[in-house]
């Protein structure tokens, strides 16, 4: 291999393929997505070992994050039914905002693949998608598991005019997360890498900071609109 | 020395931005399956602390509370003992102070009147020894008168 600079290089859509029977899948995501996903794991892991009345390290942290998770579901979901949803819109920000930081953080530059190169793996369609699909689903299981068929009232609601309007909502909610996700972090990574190929010294600086930024506010907002959503669909009309 | 990661070679696919495949749904049951594998090692036990010590903080509270409320109740009625014991003693005192200023006063006029008595029988005494005197002065300036006269016609 040749002296490979980690710097200067930029590398829009290209993928490693990797081949499951006659199906494609992007290798460099689920690698990335790992080894997020490892490091989340492992401070969990750490973190709820010995679990004590009075916190002490890493348990300080998780009983944050958690009580932070929990007072996001308490708000847009409700009192009543959202410890069902904790864990899910918990792991939808714990997993964006791991991947979008790691993406930001971690110089993945210095594994060099042959084709492709690691990074968030939010920066993929595949993956923001595939939450977005699932907060469809959750949304959907929310509402008939808990109204059963008085759930579709919610496409009349206020008026029956709304029914055009809430059907399109079904395909523009998905369609809104993911892509929202997906462009903003795509959108950094390609900043700080296109300043960092002209003045790879300080001058990314900034936008990397910026970036750290939006990767955490997209993670909440991924997971505040994933539990809104779930909200809207268990929601009880005061009659 | 990546060749392991590059499992197909052959008939890569052109890729893009927008390369929709079969990583959308692995991803989605990755996902599904992080959800139910962070419920059993995060959200689960650190919730169970977090609310148990939540119960803990509030029924030490409650406990506390009441603890308090025990106290100022004991404070108030041992605050009433005390002001009745003080009344007491000062009525206590009082009383004794009146005793021994009237046993002041007894003993006062007892001994007054025994000095009284006492002076009243002295100046009877003086008295009765006065007209003794005088008494036995005038026998005896009898007698010398007497006797001066009967020296006078004698001579």
């Amino acid at each position: 291999m040749l002296l490979h600079l980690p710097l200067a290089e930029l590398e829009v859509g290209h993928h490693l393929y990797w081949q499951i029977g006659n199906l494609n899948i992007h290798g460099q995501v689920f690698l990335s997505s790992w080894i997020v996903i490892g490091a989340l794991l492992a401070v969990v892991v750490l973190g709820t070992r010995k679990m004590e009345r009075d916190p002490r390290g890493v348990q300080n942290l998780l009983e944050f994050l958690w009580d932070y998770l929990r007072d996001l579901a308490r708000d847009q979901i409700g009192e009543k039914v959202y410890r069902d949803w904790l864990p899910f819109i918990g792991t939808l920000f714990l997993f964006i905002f791991v991947s979008n930081w790691g993406g930001a953080l971690i110089p993945w530059r210095i594994v060099h693949l042959p084709s492709g190169e690691l990074g968030a793996p939010t920066a993929d369609i595949n993956t923001t998608v595939a939450m977005a699909l699932l907060v469809s689903l959750a949304f959907f299981y929310a509402g008939l598991s808990n109204k059963g068929l008085k759930f579709f009232e919610y496409y009349v609601e206020p008026t029956p005019i709304m029914l055009p309007f809430k059907i399109i909502e079904e395909f523009t909610k998905p369609l809104s997360l993911s892509f929202r996700l997906f462009g903003n972090i795509l959108a950094d990574e390609l900043a700080v890498a296109v300043l960092a190929s002209l003045v790879p010294l300080l001058v990314p600086l900034p936008v990397m900071l910026l970036g750290l930024f939006t990767s955490a506010i997209q993670a909440l907002i991924f997971a505040t609109l994933a539990a809104f959503y779930i909200g809207e669909a268990v929601h009880e009309e005061a009659h | 020395m990546h060749s392991w990661l590059l499992l197909a070679e052959a008939a890569t696919p052109k890729g893009g931005l927008f390369d929709l495949d079969a990583t959308l749904p692995l991803m989605a049951v990755q996902v599904v399956v992080l959800t139910f594998v962070l419920n059993a090692l995060f959200f689960r036990p650190v919730g169970k602390t977090v609310e148990d010590r939540e119960g803990y903080i509030s029924t030490s509270r409650a406990q506390a509370k009441e603890k308090l409320a025990q106290a100022e109740r004991l404070e108030a009625e041992l605050k009433a003992q005390l002001l009745d014991a003080r009344k007491q003693s000062v009525a206590v005192i009082q009383k004794a102070e009146e005793e021994v200023d009237r046993l002041f006063r007894e003993a006062l006029a007892v001994a007054q009147s025994e000095a009284n008595s006492v002076r009243e029988k002295a100046r009877g005494e003086v008295d009765a020894e006065k007209a003794k005197a005088f008494s036995g002065i005038d026998s005896q300036a009898e007698k010398l008168s007497s006797l001066i006269v009967d020296r006078l016609l004698a001579a």
